[in-house]
């Protein structure tokens, strides 16, 4: 492997940590980056029982078939994306480790598993008026009776395409947008919650798209 | 400072103690808070509020509310300004400055005045019949026309505020706060439904706001507090106002344009944002948009102090200013009689009431006569009189039909006269809804007639105009819309809330008052104030065929303009029907169009400005190519380094050093933007073999192969090359621009037509930076960058591919050529593209590395005759057409196969791709420049086809083409023209291929 200092998350150019705070204040939105998130596409028949308890075998996650849902284990989440698509998140550095196990398991069955680390770029954001930054940009209805921690949605926010995943009651979302439209929509969101009061919020690298700030190492199926 | 001469002592809903300071027209006033600047304006004894817009005619207050045709005011001024607002709606604030409209020197002495006096020679459709001989000189007449109209000046530089939009959705959209609303909001809240209220006023409340009436035996007003505050206790309910719902849409979408602040504050930007539009998907909509009274039509009832008598009241009762001190009154139904007892109450004397029915017993009638004001049964006002505001009405008695007036004039003197024609729901957003309104002719109104979309009206928008009704229909509406959105209130129903019955006496319709005398003209009868429409202008446009209420819109103009005939339309279609002897309901509506009230553009725009109008795509060293000067080209989102300028260099210049050095040294090209799509599974050469033109099956792995693909119509749509990694594993590349086509297609593919084909396909564009490097260096500098791959030509030949790592980075590196150099495509994971891309510029320092930009790389790929999709085709050319018969398979079945065999595609005089070499070196086409053969001709010429792609190439010594010529493969020798604006160019026609034809020097 390279030396890690030579990657650059998607937002490194803006140089966040220089505007970053420790710990969220009293801002009506926090926003952070979460560089160097694992991401593998799993690609299978979801109606194949050989295909899911492979795939529980070797993620020990439930793989999540009801439509736009997210299940996930410590710090191993699986975010439908399709009837035969799911991003399979995992922390920093396990992308190859799951991606074997994962081909291991799934021997001589039809499916695909496919890094794509650095395909989106993840942006957290939280904060009481959290929701109202996103209703500026996205029709999808966050409203909590519709809309909860375990969802997700492939829609799009302002002028992209974003997969929004609910993280805690918070409320707390992960926004995941292609990498190259990241610096947009970053400056997107700044500029949306503006009259919020934000706080731009440091973030360890591969933080897991589950609980936040887990104590415990990263859990890595053997 | 002016003293407030107008304003009551005591009541309204104004705050005393903080006294505003405002301009109008220049002159300082004040205001207290809670006026609007028409209620301030009221209280000031300001009358003359605006000029006509045809007739430049003066004009006063006639609403209290959005319906407002007069009070159009321009607000604020340079950037900030805004025109066309009404001031029954502007909210007062400090150091608040308006200007009247349509008037110029100033409103009192207008020159555009002297209209008025000609209006005998501007009757209805005066424009179309003036102005259209002859035709060609509208465009002359149409400057000065526009000039005259006015309507308010647009800032000329950009708005300084901020305008923002919202999403929201609910289970019970409520439309207006008035009593119906509240009590559909409290009913559809109580059941536990997600309930938005939104209401145009700032305040809520509605018509109750400017009535003294009583609700659950306790003032209104204390009504209105407590449902307030019950429904701000209700988590689940949000209540909006200063919000008008704009516009209704398909599938119960609406549009609210929520006014945040009044007044311009561009120190605050986004942090406080002026204006918000809210795009609401609503499960279930109660329209409780309450309804517009109508005016009387009689002569010179457009001066100024003649307003709608519910508008005199809220101004009394709200404001506490009074718009006069002695009143005469103008019905025919009995809500004046209300309004004639709070003018009353407020010390105003109310000289007469002149109603057009014969005396009836109802209570508010009985009040008004025991309280000794005179009541003038079976007349009506015939005409006013004064010069800038009403000074007197003349009053007649009405004859039995009520066609005719007789007997002698009265004049009765005033300085304020107040009139009720009936009402008028608000059904706009029901009939923009789909809904059609229908007539209802014991109410004389339309009402709401059925429902297309999940929605209710209730109250006075349905026609209920009691109070007593209003409350109950908009109880059962708020509980039957939550109901219908899945919300029941848990045990006993809840009580509506209760006001007294009230017995009316049925109002009589009175549509325009007889001429006096009879036979006079009725050119001063006006119907539309904003548009200066007249009772003869309907007569006119009715006798000369104008029979249809849409064409007598257009032909007249009433109910066009910014209150799109709120308080006229109702009035001008009953004339109309009059006048053909048709009934009301025959003639009809015209249609209700969104938006309500008129939006300002910043509020439709949103933050959709600037930067971010659009994304801009970058690719992981964006920041890189910025550092080092690059300018930029967009291929589509995508900001692509164009070329890099060294100080000094023309673009020319620039692309001239790129190119040379990337035959004679090596160039460095950031590709990421190249589409990248993983493909896997064990049908996947079968799948290549159906969506490329040429044969997959036998390609090994590791090797690299170029293919076309083309539309069912057998047009070439994209190309690229697809290595086989593994086995079962495959990588295809697409054009920068179609990377997202290509994958949609494939999937289209896949999931209906193919789906027996086991194969997955991702997107990788965005995982895999790119970064190319070409030249007669390229291999020497990789091998400084890597010891696990073997570079050497016979084991890692041209358009194969290996794994390894490049500069301590995993990497998948391809040997394939778009420059025609000896090149590698080094693909690393974006997050170490930036630093690949410093080592290769670190290490190639010493080779002459060179950054190039898309236009080199164009440059380079014409002088190898290498086509571009979507510049040298246009979804209209096929393989063959490119001279590309080798890459069509004879043996196999793929996309756009049939297609090919069609008689059209194998014509000879098709256009193909041909080579164009200037005759003069030098000289470049200009691309898209059109091609002819003969220079004899006159225009139009023949042109047998177009340039597609024109550079200089330095390389070359001369300038060089690609071009798609009708025939052009059997051209080639022959000399052809492109003829220009000043000069012409000759050209030979050649092969598509001007350098390295054989291709050693890729392979090399």
């Amino acid at each position: 492997m390279p030396k890690s200092y030579l990657r650059q998350s998607a937002l490194a150019h803006l140089h966040l940590e220089a505007h970053a705070v420790e710990v969220a204040g009293d801002a009506g939105v926090d926003l952070c980056e979460r560089p160097f998130r694992g991401q593998l596409v799993l690609r299978g028949d979801c109606t194949d029982n050989a295909f899911r308890d492979a795939v529980q075998q070797a993620l020990g996650v439930t793989l999540p078939v009801e439509p736009n849902s997210v299940t996930n284990v410590d710090q191993v989440s699986v975010i439908w994306l399709g009837p035969d698509e799911w991003l399979v998140v995992v922390p920093d550095g396990h992308e190859q480790a799951i991606e074997q196990e994962l081909r291991e398991a799934l021997a001589g069955i039809h499916f695909a598993v496919t890094d794509v680390g650095d395909s989106r770029a993840v942006i957290g954001i939280s904060g009481p008026h959290a929701r109202d930054v996103l209703k500026k940009g996205c029709s999808v209805d966050l409203h909590p009776r519709v809309f909860g921690p375990g969802q997700c949605a492939q829609t799009a926010l302002a002028r992209c395409h974003m997969l929004l995943h609910q993280v805690n009651q918070a409320p707390t979302y992960d926004i995941y947008v292609h990498r190259s439209f990241a610096d947009y929509i970053w400056c997107w969101l700044e500029d949306a919650a503006q009259e919020f009061g934000l706080a731009i919020i440091a973030q360890a690298p591969g933080a897991s798209a589950g609980a936040r700030a887990p104590e415990s190492e990263p859990v890595v199926p053997a | 400072m002016s003293q407030q001469r107008n304003r009551l002592a005591t009541g309204g809903r104004i705050d005393r103690t903080r006294p505003l300071s405002f301009s109008f027209n220049g002159k300082h006033f004040e205001g207290y808070a809670g006026d609007t600047l028409a209620s301030a304006l009221i209280a000031n004894g300001v009358r003359l509020v605006g000029r006509s817009f045809k007739y430049h005619r003066p004009r006063g207050l006639l609403t209290a509310g959005s319906e407002e045709p007069n009070a159009l005011v321009q607000l604020g001024t340079d950037a900030a300004s805004e025109p066309n607002q009404r001031a029954t709606q502007v909210e007062l604030f400090d150091g608040l400055e308006a200007v009247s409209q349509n008037c110029w020197p100033s409103v009192g002495l207008d020159v555009g005045a002297v209209n008025n006096t000609l209006s005998r020679i501007l009757p209805a459709g005066f424009y179309y019949k003036t102005f259209m001989w002859p035709k060609s000189f509208w465009k002359y007449y149409e400057h000065v026309i526009r000039k005259a109209a006015g309507m308010g000046r647009a800032p000329e530089s950009p708005d300084p505020d901020c305008y923002d939009k919202m999403h929201d959705h609910c289970d019970v959209l409520v439309v207006g706060a008035g009593p119906a609303g509240l009590a559909a909001a409290l009913a559809a809240g109580r059941a536990g439904a997600r309930v938005l209220l939104a209401d145009e006023q700032s305040a809520l409340g509605g018509g109750l706001l400017g009535r003294r009436a009583e609700i659950d035996a306790a003032p209104a007003a204390e009504w209105i507090a407590k449902s307030i505050s019950a429904l701000q206790a209700m988590p689940e309910v949000q209540l909006l106002c200063r919000s008008t719902v704009a516009g209704y849409y398909d599938h119960n979408y609406l549009t609210i344009a929520q006014r945040l602040r009044e007044g311009s504050d561009p120190g605050r930007r986004c942090d406080k944002p002026r204006q918000r539009l809210w795009k609401v998907r609503a499960k279930q909509v109660v329209l409780a948009t309450g309804a517009h009274e109508r005016p009387m039509i009689f002569r010179h009832n457009d001066l100024p102090g003649i307003m709608l008598a519910s508008a005199a009241q809220c101004y009394i009762n709200r404001y506490a200013a009074k718009p006069g001190d002695i009143a005469v009154i103008f019905t025919n139904n009995d809500s004046a009689y209300e309004a004639a007892l709070d003018l009353a109450e407020a010390g105003v004397t109310v000289v007469a009431v002149v109603d057009v029915r014969t005396a009836a017993e109802s209570p508010a009638q009985a009040a008004v006569r025991s309280r000794g004001i005179e009541v003038l049964y079976r007349h009506a006002v015939v005409a006013a009189s004064g010069r800038r505001r009403v000074s007197a009405a003349k009053v007649m008695a009405l004859d039995d039909s009520g066609e005719s007036v007789s007997g002698a004039a009265r004049t009765i003197r005033c300085d304020f006269l107040c009139m009720s024609g009936g009402w008028s729901p608000a059904v706009h957003l029901f009939s923009q809804s789909r809904g059609k309104p229908s007539y209802d002719a014991s109410k004389a109104c339309f009402v709401p007639g059925q429902s297309v979309q999940a929605e209710r009206s209730a109250g006075a928008a349905r026609g209920s105009f009691a109070l007593a009704e209003c409350l109950t229909e908009g109880h059962e509406a708020g509980v039957a819309a939550a109901a219908a959105a899945g919300f029941q209130r848990p045990g006993r129903p809840a009580k509506p809330p209760v006001a007294a019955k009230v017995d009316e006496a049925p109002l009589q319709p009175f549509w325009l008052v007889p001429a006096a005398p009879p036979g006079a003209p009725l050119n001063k009868h006006f119907v539309d104030v904003q548009n200066d429409v007249t009772a003869a202008d309907i007569a006119l446009a009715a006798r000369e065929g104008y029979r249809s209420v849409e064409h007598l819109k257009r032909y007249t103009t009433t109910g066009m303009g910014t209150d799109q005939g709120k308080t006229s339309n109702i009035n001008a279609l009953a004339i109309l029907g009059q006048t053909l002897g048709a009934d009301i309901s025959a003639v009809g509506t015209t249609t209700f169009r969104p938006p309500y009230t008129p939006l300002t553009f910043g509020t439709i725009v949103g933050r959709d400005i600037g930067a971010l109008a659009d994304p801009v795509r970058m690719t992981p060293i964006h920041s890189w190519h910025v550092a080092n000067g690059a300018s930029f080209e967009d291929v589509g989102q995508w900001k692509r380094p164009w070329y890099y300028p060294r100080p000094g260099e023309s673009i020319q210049d620039a692309v001239n050093r790129e190119c040379l050095a990337t035959r004679q040294a090596i160039a460095i090209l950031d590709a990421s933007t190249l589409g990248k799509i993983d493909i896997q599974g064990p049908d996947t050469a079968e799948f290549l073999n159906r969506v490329y033109t040429n044969g997959w099956k036998k390609l090994e792995i590791g090797r690299c192969r170029y293919g076309v693909m083309c539309g069912e119509d057998g047009m070439v749509f994209d190309d690229g090359v697809t290595t086989r990694l593994g086995e079962h594993h495959y990588w295809m590349t697409t054009t920068s621009g179609n990377a997202a086509r290509v994958l949609a297609w494939l999937e289209e593919w896949l999931q209906t037509e193919w789906p027996e084909l086991k194969v997955y396909c991702n997107s990788m564009t965005e995982h895999w930076a790119t970064v190319g490097i070409a030249g007669p260096f390229a291999r020497q500098l990789l091998s400084e960058l890597t010891d696990d791959i073997e570079l050497d030509p016979k084991a890692f030949p041209f358009m194969t591919y290996r794994a390894g790592t490049v500069a301590g980075i995993a990497a998948r590196v391809f040997r394939i050529s778009f420059t025609g150099e000896s090149s590698f495509e080094i693909n690393v994971p974006a997050r170490y593209d930036l630093a690949l891309w410093n080592t290769l510029m670190t290490a190639g320092e010493q080779y002459g590395i060179t950054p190039i930009g898309t236009e080199s790389m164009h440059v380079l790929r014409a002088e190898k005759g290498f086509f571009i999709a979507g510049q040298d085709t246009d979804g209209t050319v096929t393989p063959l057409d490119l001279g590309m018969d080798w890459i069509v398979s004879k043996q196999k079945d793929f996309l756009g196969k049939r297609s090919l065999a069609r008689p059209d595609m194998l014509r000879e005089d098709r256009k193909q791709l041909v080579g164009l070499l200037p005759v003069d070196p030098q000289e470049v086409l200009p691309e898209g420049g059109q091609i002819v053969t003969d220079m004899d001709q006159k225009p139009p010429m023949n042109m047998i086809g177009h340039v597609t792609s024109s550079y200089y190439s330095v390389n070359l010594k001369r300038s060089i083409a690609l071009a798609l010529v009708r025939g052009g493969h059997k051209r080639h020798g022959e000399t052809v023209y492109v003829p220009l604006e000043n000069k012409v160019i000759a050209a030979n026609v050649s092969e598509p291929r001007f350098y390295d034809p054989e291709g050693k020097r890729m392979h090399a």
